[in-house]
C-alpha cells in the first residue's frame, strides 16, 4: 500500500531540539509529499530552526525548552489553526521514519474513513528494531492493551494520523516523553476510530544517540499510573 | 498503639493529597489552621517541655523527642507534596504561556490567544 501524495491537505508535525545536522535532508524528503510542513524547536540550541525554514517548513519556536510532548501540541494546535489542513501527521525529527510511509497513513485515513492511523513497526516482521529496544516495547505494547483495550502492536510510535476532528480533541497535559500512551488513552476514552498502518523505522546511530533511555518506560509507567488514578479521584 | 493509627491516617491521607492532585478551599483552609495549631502547640510544647512526653506516652510513645520526630516526617511528607503539586500547576501555566507566546510569534494574524478553556476548569 504504498501511495503518493496525499489528496487531502495534511500539515505535517515535527517537534524538534537541536536536530540541525538531519533536519534539511528530513524536510527536503516530506516536502516531495507533503505541502505544509510545520516544525516546532523546542528551545534548541543550534540553528536548526533558521535550517528548517530554509528547507521550506513553518517553525514555530519554543522560547525555552518545554518537552517533546508539548512541542507536539504546540504543532498540533498551529495546525489546526489553517483553516484548510484536513489531517495532521505526527513525525519525528531525526529521520527514522519515511515519508512515504506517512503518506500513505493519510490515504488509508481517507480510504477508510479513520480517525486515527497509527504507525506500527510490528505490523511487518522486519528485523530492523534492535534486540534490547524490542524487549520494551513489547512490555509496552502489552501494558497498553491491557489498560486501554485498544488491538494495537505499537505503543510508542511517532508516526501517527490524526484527522482535524481527532485532533481537536485531544490535548497533550503530558509534556514530557509520555505522549504517546496519553494519545493512546484519548483514543480508547474518546472511541474514535482507528487502524495500524506498517512503517520502517530505520534505526541509525543518530536517532538512536537521540532517542530515549529503555529505564524511561519506567518514568512514563509513573506518569500514566498518576495520571490514571488523578482521573478516576 | 494510637500512635500507629495516627501515622497511618496521615500516611494514608498523603497518598490521597498526591493521587487528588488538586488544591481546593478546604485544603486552604487546613492548611491554614495546621499552621497555627503548629505555632500554638510549638509555643506550649517550649514552655512546658514535659508535656510532650506526657503526650507520647498517651498515645504509645516513649519519649517526647520522638513523637517530635515522627510529627516531623508526616508534616515534611505533607510539605513535599504540596511543593510538588504547586510546582506542577506552575510549569502547566508555563508550558501554555511560553506556547501562546511561540504561537503569537509564528502567526501574529491569529487573535487566537486566549487560554485553553480546559486549563481553567482545573483550578
Amino acid at each position: 500500500m504504498r501511495h503518493d501524495r496525499p489528496t487531502a491537505p495534511t500539515a505535517l508535525v515535527i517537534p524538534m531540539h537541536n536536530e540541525a545536522s538531519v533536519i534539511s535532508g528530513v524536510i527536503a524528503a516530506a516536502r516531495a509529499h507533503f505541502a505544509t510542513i510545520i516544525c516546532v524547536d523546542d528551545g534548541s540550541a543550534d540553528d536548526c530552526a533558521a535550517l528548517a525554514r530554509e528547507a521550506g517548513a513553518i517553525v514555530v519556536r519554543h522560547p525555552t525548552n518545554l518537552g517533546q510532548g508539548a512541542a507536539l501540541e504546540t504543532g498540533i494546535r498551529h495546525a489546526l489553526r489553517l483553516r484548510d489542513i484536513e489531517y495532521v501527521v505526527t513525525f519525528d525529527a531525526d529521520g527514522q521514519h519515511d515519508v512515504r510511509d506517512a503518506a500513505s497513513m493519510v490515504r488509508m485515513a481517507q480510504d477508510l474513513d479513520l480517525q486515527v492511523v497509527l504507525g506500527s513497526r510490528f505490523l511487518e516482521p522486519t528485523g530492523t528494531v534492535p534486540a534490547h529496544r524490542r524487549a520494551v516495547l513489547r512490555a509496552a505494547v502489552r501494558f497498553t492493551r491491557s489498560t486501554t483495550g485498544l488491538d494495537v502492536t505499537d505503543a510508542h510510535n511517532g508516526l501517527r494520523v490524526l484527522r482535524r476532528d481527532a485532533a481537536e480533541r485531544i490535548r497533550l497535559r503530558l509534556h514530557g516523553m509520555s505522549h504517546a500512551s496519553e494519545i493512546l488513552n484519548v483514543i480508547a476514552r474518546e472511541s474514535f476510530s482507528y487502524g495500524e498502518h506498517p512503517v520502517t523505522v530505520t534505526y541509525t546511530s543518530y536517532s538512536q544517540a537521540k532517542g530515549q533511555r529503555g529505564y524511561n518506560a519506567l518514568n512514563i509507567l509513573y506518569d500514566l499510573a498518576l495520571h490514571r488514578l488523578r482521573a478516576a479521584a | 498503639m494510637i500512635i500507629k493509627l495516627i501515622l497511618l491516617v496521615c500516611l494514608a491521607g498523603a497518598a490521597l493529597v498526591l493521587i487528588r492532585g488538586k488544591r481546593s478551599a478546604l485544603s486552604l483552609l487546613l492548611r491554614r489552621s495546621l499552621t497555627l495549631v503548629v505555632i500554638v502547640v510549638g509555643g506550649v510544647a517550649v514552655l512546658f517541655p514535659g508535656a510532650v512526653t506526657e503526650v507520647a506516652q498517651a498515645v504509645g510513645v516513649g519519649r517526647g523527642t520522638d513523637l517530635v520526630l515522627y510529627l516531623l516526617c508526616v508534616t515534611f511528607l505533607f510539605v513535599t507534596i504540596a511543593l510538588y503539586l504547586r510546582l506542577n500547576e506552575m510549569h502547566d501555566r508555563y508550558v501554555e504561556l511560553a506556547r501562546q507566546l511561540a504561537l503569537h510569534e509564528a502567526d501574529p494574524q491569529a487573535h487566537d490567544t486566549h487560554l485553553d478553556s480546559r486549563d481553567h476548569e482545573r483550578r
